[in-house]
């Protein structure tokens, strides 16, 4: 088995017995989401016209939540640096990283999120088209989230500092993927932003692996 | 030749000497700007004298965005080469650059209020420069986060350079919100659609804006040189002090 696989499955075995982590997040997902109509109240217009981006945001939110427990346990206890001496590219180390981390927040959140979409009235052609943003568009959170939880390791105030770093670069994201969906409800082709947010994935799977591996071999200097 | 520079002893005093000059530059332009900004140019055809608030609004805008160009050169330059004067240079421009994209925002906001009766829009420029500014915050913060200085320029560096990649897709992106602001009023392509007094004002201004934030920079690398090589004999030397902690 190649080590991009036994790291995957080694980091799923763990998230498998620490349950409790990986469902967080999707509850987390849910209440966040959920808190949006309580404030705005239940006018069935106004939730529609919000859903995508309310949608969006809150997997903005539980995908970073969930980042700075990526590199932190594996740095704690010292794998990470023989990972890092290890005679195998750092590249297969990141990538195995950021595929667990998709696996288990990026798949749960966007199996689940149709579900939160008829919270929010939105009709089932924008349904679809949410789950496909979110296919493509989680993989983004994972990518660029991996540069930011290696920047951070060992940092003082670390999570509330990766959102303020992480955040911004979502913003693309963001706006392709809740506007695929608005496109729809408003019969238009959400073909543009869905190619759109595809770019951006192409763009993300290069720029954040690298900046990642800059950032671990910094962090392990 | 000029990598003699690079090392922050040897960069120090000259820093010292150029300070007094781009102060004064900044000074003078600033006035002349000034003086044209309020004395020479005309008032608008439809924005009356509400339009002057431009002389300001616009430098600071070109500021916001060229300083963090030169910082994320920097910022790639110390990674590159590993040159501490590059990283405390990142370091040094990051609140000036903040401090003009902050600046720019506000100057836009006390403009929006009488010419489209409106403090914010979501429009394109705007909702992109207040991004930048949470880029400037992003990389101030990280800076900060390190007790090691070596670590904080480095990391600082990636994001910065993360960031750079990133500026023209966020631009890009929140294109789509295109509502309220008016198209670029100087554009190299055509001729510009404001009389020439206008022009020269805000070009002024520009220059002073620059020379600003070079002396600033240059004040606050100074700084930054004197916090982290305070233990070093030749701190010691050229301040006639002794060991500042």
């Amino acid at each position: 088995m190649s080590g991009f696989a036994l790291l995957v499955g080694r980091d799923l075995r763990i998230a498998l017995r620490r349950r409790g982590d990986a469902l967080n997040v999707v509850v987390f997902f849910v209440v966040a989401s959920s808190l949006f109509a309580l404030g705005v109240g239940p006018e069935p217009k106004l939730l529609a016209a919000m859903g995508a981006g309310v949608v969006w945001v809150a997997a903005l939110l539980a995908a970073m939540l969930s980042l700075p427990r990526m590199f932190a346990a594996d740095f704690a206890d010292g794998t990470l640096e023989q990972l890092l001496v290890a005679p195998r590219p750092l590249l297969g180390v990141v990538a195995a990283k950021i595929s667990s981390h998709w696996l288990m927040t990026g798949l749960p959140l966007t199996l689940i999120a149709p579900l939160l979409g008829l919270q929010y009235h939105l009709p089932a052609s924008a349904l679809g088209t949410l789950l496909v943003s979110l296919v493509i568009g989680t993989p983004v959170l994972s990518m660029l989230g991996a540069a930011g939880a290696a920047l951070t390791l060992g940092a003082r105030g670390g999570g509330v500092l990766l959102g303020l770093l992480l955040l911004p670069l979502y913003v693309p994201v963001l706006v392709f993927g809740a506007g695929a969906v608005i496109a729809v409800q408003n019969g238009l082709d959400p073909g543009a932003h869905l190619s759109l947010l595809g770019a951006f994935l192409a763009v993300s799977s290069v720029v954040g692996p690298l900046a990642a591996m800059a950032a671990l071999r910094i962090a392990l200097d | 030749m000029i990598f003699n520079y690079a090392a922050p002893q040897a960069f120090y005093p000259i820093a010292g000497r150029m300070i007094p000059w781009f102060g004064v530059a900044a000074a003078v332009l600033a006035v002349a700007g000034l003086y044209v900004a309020f004395l020479v140019a005309p008032t608008d055809a439809t924005q009356g004298e509400a339009y002057r608030i431009i002389f300001i609004h616009v430098p600071a805008a070109w500021m916001s965005m060229f300083i963090y160009l030169v910082m994320a050169f920097w910022a790639a330059a110390g990674l590159v080469l590993n040159t501490r004067l590059s990283g405390m240079m990142a370091s040094a421009l990051a609140p000036t650059g903040a401090m003009f994209t902050f600046l720019a925002l506000w100057t836009g906001s006390l403009w929006g209020k009488p010419t489209w009766g409106t403090w914010w829009a979501w429009d394109a420029r705007m909702t992109s420069e207040l991004i930048l500014l949470f880029l400037y915050l992003g990389f101030i913060a990280l800076k900060g986060a390190f007790a090691d200085p070596q670590r904080a320029d480095r990391a600082g560096a990636v994001l910065a350079l993360l960031g750079a990649v990133n500026v023209p897709i966020i631009y890009f992106s929140v294109v789509w919100w295109n509502t309220l602001h008016q198209g670029a009023s100087v554009s190299l392509t055509r001729a510009p659609s404001m009389a020439m007094t206008m022009l020269v004002g805000m070009l002024l201004m520009a220059l002073a804006a620059w020379m600003y934030s070079i002396a600033v920079s240059l004040a606050r690398l100074r700084r930054i040189i004197r916090a982290r090589e305070g233990d070093a004999e030749w701190i010691r030397l050229s301040t006639g002090k002794r060991n500042p902690r």
